[in-house]
């Protein structure tokens, strides 16, 4: 059965060369840039070696270190929140009920948004003269009228709105995976022994969902250091950096201001924050989880 | 009580998920004085001006044919190459196959920041900045970590005793899978299709910095870069808005159990 005619190779080849070549080269290549200084359009003035000064740029500099701290709390607050929300359209897309498969197609459908779309009709939701949320808020009382994209505090509030409500529905698609995965025997002996719902909940579905809940997690984490789109229609960073999240503070440096050498320090830094995020709670979810259905 | 608070949850979901998104369709047949209303006019007087400003003005069916053609290569180089490797992965017994997958999975969690400025220099170092075949290459990379995951899952599947019965019979590895595995996996090549597709129809921060030409910028980069300085053509954006939505709603609702069954292979098994 081994055919010398078509070894192994040829068929894993295509996929080396993309991945070789678009994925781990640059990764490896954003490493070398970081400590270069140069200008990304203008490539003929040089590359000059500059160690690891951009790395000292990146600690003294305070767009900078607002930048990361801006990415922690987005991290830390939309990622809970999207689980807990997950959590609970999972619980009750998991029971059985009329128009539970429509409800389920719904819930589909801001996962299924392009984010530059969504980016936009919150930006129209929150606009500061004909906005929804500033008449479901004052009404006719145009005076009371907010600008929530304009205010230092409520932008970055108002991205991880537009967020919540795109993302949570992918965190409950994972969860209800999960919870499809529990045997309905154990709910049968526990309701037999007069548990309460509660008690079945805290005892049964919580522990055994918990990986689940976990790798809902993991998702969203790695998914809410990578927002751009949200930041680049919505604020553009603004207002006075207040919505400067990593990636785009990266794709500001690199692309916007052509600062290829400092950008790429950001990139590795992003890089870096990520890998360790994820090495972190794959720790945390066990590789059993990681390991195939059946190994062949 | 019990059945009134369920039915009450049923409702705030499903509101809260379709009230936003309904709002934007409904503002795109509003005429430019119903949209700055207060209080908000809700049923708007469904005329079409938006839609067609949209195409006449801001040339929208341009970005629609440039989205179509940047989302169908993808799909169709990315799963061509990914059942190649699939097949490897899934067949061949290969000891380091675990690490391959795993490195993949690395892959496609990382940042996209962390390869652009890279990406950027190398196409256009081969002079593909503002093509179609630079942000395929660049969209191929980013969809075939998650498209080898999803079909190596759907190989590992299928049962082997046909494929071995074709390779006892004197098949070829190449035959094996052109006859046997991708006919046999057929519903999971479409629904791993169907998620390239949508996340190359979505794409925004690749299109953004390779296509600088608006002749060849996809709807993504339209919508964002909508002009309007002190105005914003909210009637129009929300017109393009619901055309580009308007396909991958569809797709959800007609294909909501493939997708969710592909997202919970690429996800829970990875």
């Amino acid at each position: 059965m081994s055919n010398s005619q078509d070894p192994v190779w040829r068929f894993l080849l295509p996929s080396f060369v993309f991945v070789g070549v678009f994925s781990l080269y640059p990764i490896l290549e954003s490493f070398r840039l970081s400590l270069y200084r140069m200008i990304l359009t203008l490539p003929w003035l040089g590359q000059k070696f500059v160690g690891w000064d951009n790395y000292r740029d990146l600690i003294t500099d305070p767009v900078a270190l607002g930048s990361l701290s801006t990415s922690m709390i987005f991290v830390a607050v939309t990622t809970p929140i999207e689980v807990l929300l997950g959590l609970a359209m999972a619980l009750v897309l998991n029971e059985s009920f009329r128009g539970r498969g429509w409800l389920r197609a719904i819930v589909l459908i801001p996962w299924a948004v392009p984010t530059v779309v969504s980016s936009q009709m919150w930006r129209f939701i929150f606009n500061d003269r004909y906005g929804l949320f500033n008449y479901l808020l004052y009404g006719d009382a145009t005076q009371l009228y907010w600008a929530p994209l304009a205010e230092p505090g409520l932008a970055l509030l108002s991205i991880m709105v537009a967020d919540i409500w795109k993302t949570s529905a992918f965190a409950a698609l994972i969860i209800l995976a999960g919870l499809q995965g529990i045997p309905g025997e154990l709910y049968e002996a526990a309701s037999i022994d007069g548990a309460s719902a509660w008690r079945k909940f805290r005892h049964i579905t919580l522990p055994l969902v918990k990986p689940a809940l976990l790798l809902a997690l993991l998702f969203r984490t790695i998914d809410a250091l990578k927002v751009f789109d949200l930041v680049f229609v919505m604020t553009q960073g603004g207002p006075a950096d207040t919505t400067n999240l990593l990636q785009f503070y990266g794709y500001k440096k690199s692309f916007a201001e052509g600062m290829i050498g400092y950008g790429s320090a950001i990139a590795v830094v992003v890089f870096l924050l990520s890998f360790a995020l994820s090495v972190f709670y794959i720790r945390l979810l066990g590789t059993g989880l990681l390991r195939k259905g059946r190994q062949t | 009580m019990k059945k009134f608070a369920f039915a009450a949850s049923v409702a705030a979901i499903g509101t809260l998920t379709l009230l936003p998104f309904s709002w934007f369709v409904l503002t795109s047949w509003k005429s430019a004085a119903e949209i700055i209303a207060i209080p908000p006019v809700i049923l708007p007087s469904f005329h079409w001006d938006n839609y067609r400003a949209a195409i006449t003005r801001y040339g929208l069916l341009h970005y629609i044919g440039n989205s179509a053609i940047v989302a169908l290569a993808t799909t169709l180089v990315s799963l061509a190459i990914a059942s190649l490797a699939a097949f490897a992965l899934a067949r061949f017994k290969l000891r380091w196959a675990r690490y391959y997958l795993m490195l993949l999975l690395a892959l496609s969690m990382f940042p996209q920041i962390a390869i652009a400025g890279p990406v950027w220099r190398l196409l256009n170092f081969l002079d593909w900045l503002n093509s179609y075949h630079g942000i395929v290459a660049a969209y191929i990379s980013l969809t075939l970590p998650f498209a080898v995951w999803v079909l190596t899952t759907f190989f590992q599947e299928l049962p082997y005793d046909i494929e071995e019965a074709a390779l006892v019979d004197g098949c070829t590895r190449w035959q094996a899978l052109r006859l046997v595995v991708l006919p046999l996996a057929a519903p999971g090549l479409f629904t791993a299709a169907i998620l390239v597709f949508i996340h190359a129809w979505n794409e925004f921060f690749f299109a953004l910095i390779i296509l600088t030409y608006p002749a060849l910028q996809t709807l993504p980069v339209g919508i964002a870069l909508f002009p309007g300085e002190y105005t914003m053509p909210w009637g129009e954006i929300a017109a393009a808005s619901t055309i580009a939505t308007l396909p991958l709603v569809a797709l959800t609702l007609i294909f909501q159990r493939r997708i969710v069954q592909g997202l919970s292979a690429g996800a829970v098994k990875g």
